[in-house]
């Protein structure tokens, strides 16, 4: 199963410590070697982006930074991992290292898994190499 | 949580540590299948602590301090010679003293551990389906129950086959070796290859109810990307890994909402999916970069290439995939290349010039029992309108598949064949 992780934190905190990149970096390389990692990037700031809106029926686009944004998204990452208890336990383990490394820091690693094309087939082979 | 959550989770948690456990251990104790056997008794004495304590902060410590534990008590058991006993002994006592810098832990490359435990899984010595079992069991950390519902096979089956070869492991004084220069590439061939077993044993299901096993696939192609990351230099490690990402790209696409198998030029070429296309490629690249470009996995992977690049069927570079199949047939002559040559033959040059190669395998023995012999004449009957016949090669070629799915396909088609001879 595919994975996206988003890393989401409510105030711009500045850069990770150099420990936690050091941390991180440790981690993202295992994971890559492991074979369950198989894409990731950073973010840059959101100042530097721009989003582009609906509302009442009208488009418009925003350059950023957005002032009423409240969760500013830093990254993501690919995995292909067996399950979500997999996956779960990957993004505690990529967490603990910010609780150790970067002391303050308050966010949220969102796991969330791919929608796969629909193919009850492939669903059902899934379940019995499961069950 | 349930118990069975708690359970799945700390099993997972296990999956993600056990890479270094088994490695780890496997250095101290100069036996990959001794260590894989305590990487096993952490595991369940997690199962045991973790429900009652929670999961740790840290698990890979608490796990690897454990497996250490039983380590030191197997040593002390003196099941060692008492002076390696003494000399490890002291050694891993220091080691755990210095155990609870976890970060430290990490920094440490496996890469050489790895090796060798793929090494000694893939084994040239145990059987086919031995290596297969013990490094879908120490490479991947499946659990015997998972090997066993993966390959079909009942679950004590598998638990002998991988108990017996750990035994002739331990028996031949191989449980703690790795080859070196050209050995290494000579025994990189049987890690492929059992690697490619794997994936292929889920690509296309021999056996069952069912066309794929994604379960397999999954884990072969993680394999793949172990193996490149250890051995980088190994243009066919990155040919192999580009030929498992590329035909896996195209799961979602090869079978229908009822599990139906769809064959490739009919499959719905947006349901490929671009990141493993674009993996796939990278790993082509790189095996060419190393000079690999004419390989047996790298060829193969350049073929599946050619259609990973197509946007519509129509767009397939047939004769390219034609010359590469010849290549192939010339590095490793097999009459199953050589049918696939045909396949390739007739979409470049037309059904005629196909059918003579075809016809030329018609008594290959090692193709008597092969169901796709009789499904690509048929086709090519088809194509040419001598449909009694295309219906007679695709009613004989159902009788041979193992696959019921497989079976249907073919049997649709033979009818689809008389039915144009019936109009």
């Amino acid at each position: 199963m595919r994975f996206m992780y988003i890393v989401t934190s409510s105030h711009p905190p500045g850069p990770p410590t150099p420990a936690l990149m050091e941390a991180m970096g440790k981690l993202a390389d295992r994971e890559i070697k492991a074979g369950r990692m198989i894409d990731s990037g950073g973010l840059m700031p959101v100042a530097m982006g721009a989003q582009v809106r609906i509302t009442d029926g009208q488009l418009r686009v925003v350059d950023g930074p957005f002032v009423e944004t409240k969760e500013v998204i830093g990254g993501y990452a690919i995995f292909e991992l067996r399950d979500k208890e997999e996956a779960v336990a990957a993004a505690v383990e990529f967490m603990q290292l910010h609780k150790d490394h970067m002391p303050g820091w308050e966010g949220t690693c969102e796991v969330r898994s791919f929608a796969m094309p629909a193919h009850e087939g492939g669903c059902q082979v899934d379940a019995l190499a499961h069950a | 949580m349930t118990a069975a959550g708690i359970h799945h989770t700390i099993l997972a948690v296990w999956r993600i540590e056990q890479p270094r456990l088994i490695t780890s251990l496997a250095r101290m104790l100069r036996d990959v299948p001794l260590a894989e056997d305590l990487t096993q008794e952490a595991l369940l004495a997690a199962l045991e602590h973790w429900p009652a304590t929670g999961i740790p902060e840290k698990p890979g410590a608490w796990l690897m301090a454990t497996a250490k534990r039983r380590a030191l008590d197997h040593l002390r058991r003196g099941q060692m010679l008492a002076r390696k006993h003494e000399m490890l002994a002291s050694d891993m006592e220091q080691e755990q003293q210095a155990m609870p810098d976890w970060d430290t832990a990490l920094d440490d490359d496996i890469g050489d551990e790895l090796l060798r435990l793929v090494f000694t899984a893939c084994h040239p010595l145990l059987s086919r389906e031995a290596r297969a079992a013990l490094a879908l069991r120490m490479i991947c950390g499946l659990t015997t129950g998972e090997i066993a519902r993966a390959f079909l096979l009942p679950e004590a089956t598998i638990a002998q086959r991988i108990v017996r070869a750990k035994r002739t492991l331990s028996e031949s004084g191989l449980g703690y070796e790795t080859p070196r220069g050209e050995e290494l590439s000579e025994r990189l061939s049987s890690v492929l290859e059992v690697v490619y077993l794997i994936f292929n044993e889920g690509y296309t299901a021999a056996r069952g109810e069912h066309w794929l096993r994604p379960q397999l696939c999954h884990e072969a192609v993680r394999m793949g990307r172990v193996l490149i990351s250890i051995a980088p230099r190994e243009p066919e490690a990155h040919g192999l890994l580009a030929l498992m990402e590329l035909n896996a790209s195209r799961t979602a696409a090869r079978t229908d909402a009822a599990g139906e198998p769809i064959l490739l030029l009919e499959q719905n070429r947006a349901l490929w999916d671009r990141l493993q296309i674009r993996r796939g490629m990278q790993a082509l690249g790189r095996a060419r970069e190393l000079g690999g470009a004419g390989g047996f996995y790298a060829l193969q992977a350049a073929i599946i290439a050619c259609h990973a690049e197509a946007s519509t069927a129509d767009e397939t570079d047939w004769s390219r995939i034609s010359g590469l199949y010849a290549e192939l047939a010339a590095l490793a002559r097999s009459p199953v290349i050589e049918l696939n040559r045909a396949v390739a033959v007739g979409m470049a040059e037309g059904p005629a010039a196909a059918l003579v190669i075809v016809d030329g395998l018609a008594h290959e023995p090692a193709l008597k029992t092969y169901h796709l012999l009789g499904s690509v004449r048929g086709d090519l009957l088809q194509k040419l309108g001598r449909f009694e016949e295309a219906r007679a090669a695709f009613e004989a070629a159902a009788e041979l598949a193992g696959n019921r799915r497989e079976q249907d396909l073919l049997k649709r088609r033979a009818a689809e064949a008389a039915a144009a001879t019936s109009t």
